[in-house]
């Protein structure tokens, strides 16, 4: 039992890793595409906002394992030599970033209207009404959905497994092959290291929240 | 009234340079995709130095007239169907399960509830799904069933339960002041408000189950994702991308209609905009009146992440 959890530690090791970095690099690149969908979404051009629309709605009803099905076995179809972790990357980041604009546009939505109404009658044009009254009210709003979307990013991550990344799912499914008799364990094992991201990320978002609901 | 409170409504100088953004942005959009056209159609040489034909080439759309293809699409459409309306039902119910015991009046059972929930919450559902494959045996359909309605029970549980405590006290303490039991108080009067309330947020996480139906993959089952896999290896790889356009289409079919329909039932039962509750945890405007945002497609309660 306890030779199966040494046995598996470097790989899973290995494989936190890389499932750090995918959270890491894709979480960043998923904000600030999603700050861009966002400002378009409220933008006074309607081309903008009818783009950044489509871009949503297609994003999210398109189920993740397709996302990655296309950027793992379309992409290089096409001619692309990338290697499949940045492809996963792109994937993690185009599926992520409408979640991320939505949490952002919930947010403006969550401050009274009144605040923006006053913002204008005392003369403030678009950008200083949203920079200087309801972007720094919003901010505090957003935070706890939008780490709830880096809850979830974590937890998809486990989809670029399948698609030929060595993260922490993939060396999961390798270490129940290699171990048979203490399946349960490695599983637990593996489950306990997502929860090392999940649960303090939770904790921190909803410790964030009390105190928004406490200020209003 | 503008609807929209941001900016004012556009003189003739912003109309017209609104107007020009606009074209520019069609044709970039457009630039863009006709370029990927482009890209798409042009013949590859392979390592080999062998010519293939571009994406648009006839010789990989010759499947469409086969019968054997749209029967397989067809019965893997039936299948994540299947999957996800059993997961769907389950769902529900592990969520008002998981609702109550967090709401016991036993300390001990609030606690035990507290710790799965944070458990089967904080894993992926694709681990999930394997956990009750290799563990319980439970066969690929029912371990995809059992995995997403977990998953998706701890979630629609969460919201289930800030539903009743967002209720007044009141509501309570009146079924109890009438002679009920806190158990008839919550069944008959806390839950059925509660429910009603985070209808629109339990339909949106079942979008996401329907979604979530394709992780069965990981376990063979032959839903719709699984379906553009065994067709390519039955047809050859050569008809990846046309496969692969045909799922993708049933896919959004599938989600866009059931998110529609997700809208169209919150907006007919779900909590009026200001007729709600004082304590609604709502994500329209905090005074109940208007958001700040024009209400676009995407109007109502955003889909929970996942």
């Amino acid at each position: 039992m306890i030779d199966a959890i040494i046995d598996v530690t470097p790989a899973y090791f290995a494989g936190f890793l890389m499932t750090l970095q995918l959270l890491a690099i894709s979480g960043v690149c998923a904000f600030a595409v999603g700050v861009l969908v966002a400002t378009m979404r409220i933008s006074p051009v309607p081309s903008l906002r009818l783009f950044a629309t489509v871009y949503t709605e297609v994003l999210r009803n398109v189920p993740l394992l397709l996302v990655l099905m296309f950027c793992a076995l379309v992409v290089p179809i096409l001619g692309s030599d990338l290697d499949y972790f940045p492809l996963a990357l792109i994937g993690l980041t185009a599926y992520t970033s409408p979640f991320v604009a939505e949490a952002i546009r919930s947010g403006f939505n969550g401050v009274p209207v009144g605040q923006a109404e006053a913002a204008r009658s005392v003369g403030m044009g678009f950008t200083q009404t949203v920079t200087l009254v309801v972007l720094p009210q919003a901010a505090r709003m957003v935070v706890p959905p939008l780490i709830n979307v880096f809850i979830a990013l974590t937890k998809n991550t486990s989809v670029a497994g399948i698609f030929f990344v060595d993260e922490l799912f993939k060396q999961t499914d390798a270490a129940t092959r290699d171990n048979p008799g203490s399946v349960i364990l490695v599983l637990i094992y593996a489950a306990l290291l997502y929860l090392v991201i999940t649960v303090p990320l939770g904790l921190i978002a909803g410790a964030i929240e009390k105190k928004v609901v406490v200020m209003r | 009234m503008s609807l929209n409170v941001l900016y004012d409504a556009p003189g003739p100088k912003t109309r017209r340079n609104s107007m020009i953004a606009s074209i520019v942005g069609v044709i970039l959009i457009v630039a863009f995709f006709f370029w990927m056209y482009l890209t798409l159609a042009a013949p590859r040489v392979n390592a080999n130095g062998a010519v293939l034909p571009g994406t648009f080439d006839p010789s990989r759309w010759d499947i469409l007239g086969r019968a054997d293809l749209w029967l397989s699409f067809g019965i893997g459409t039936l299948n994540t169907l299947r999957m996800a309306a059993v997961a769907a039902v389950l769902a529900v119910l592990i969520g008002i399960l998981f609702s109550f015991g967090r709401t016991s009046r036993f300390a001990v059972v609030r606690g035990v509830t507290g710790v799965v929930l944070e458990f089967v919450r904080g894993i992926p559902v694709l681990l999930m799904i394997f956990f009750v494959f290799l563990v319980f045996t439970a066969g690929s359909y029912w371990s995809g069933v059992f995995g997403l309605a977990l998953y998706n029970g701890a979630i629609i549980g969460e919201a289930l339960r800030a539903g009743v405590k967002s209720l007044p006290r009141g509501q309570r303490e009146a079924g109890l002041a009438v002679g009920l039991t806190p158990l008839k108080a919550w069944a008959l009067i806390e839950f059925p408000q509660a429910f009603r309330q985070m209808l629109p947020i339990i339909l949106a996480q079942l979008v996401v189950l329907l979604k979530d139906t394709s992780l069965a993959f990981i376990v063979s089952y032959p839903e719709l994702a699984r379906t553009i896999g065994n067709n390519r290896n039955y047809f050859g790889s050569r008809y990846m991308f046309t496969l692969f356009v045909i799922g993708l289409v049933i896919y959004l079919a599938l989600n866009l209609t059931m998110s529609w329909l997700a809208r169209f039932v919150a907006r007919r039962s779900g909590p009026r905009l200001g007729k709600a509750l004082p304590n609604t945890p709502r994500q329209i405007g905090v005074d109940g009146t208007r958001a700040i945002t024009l209400p676009g497609p995407g109007y109502g309660p955003p889909d929970p992440p996942h």
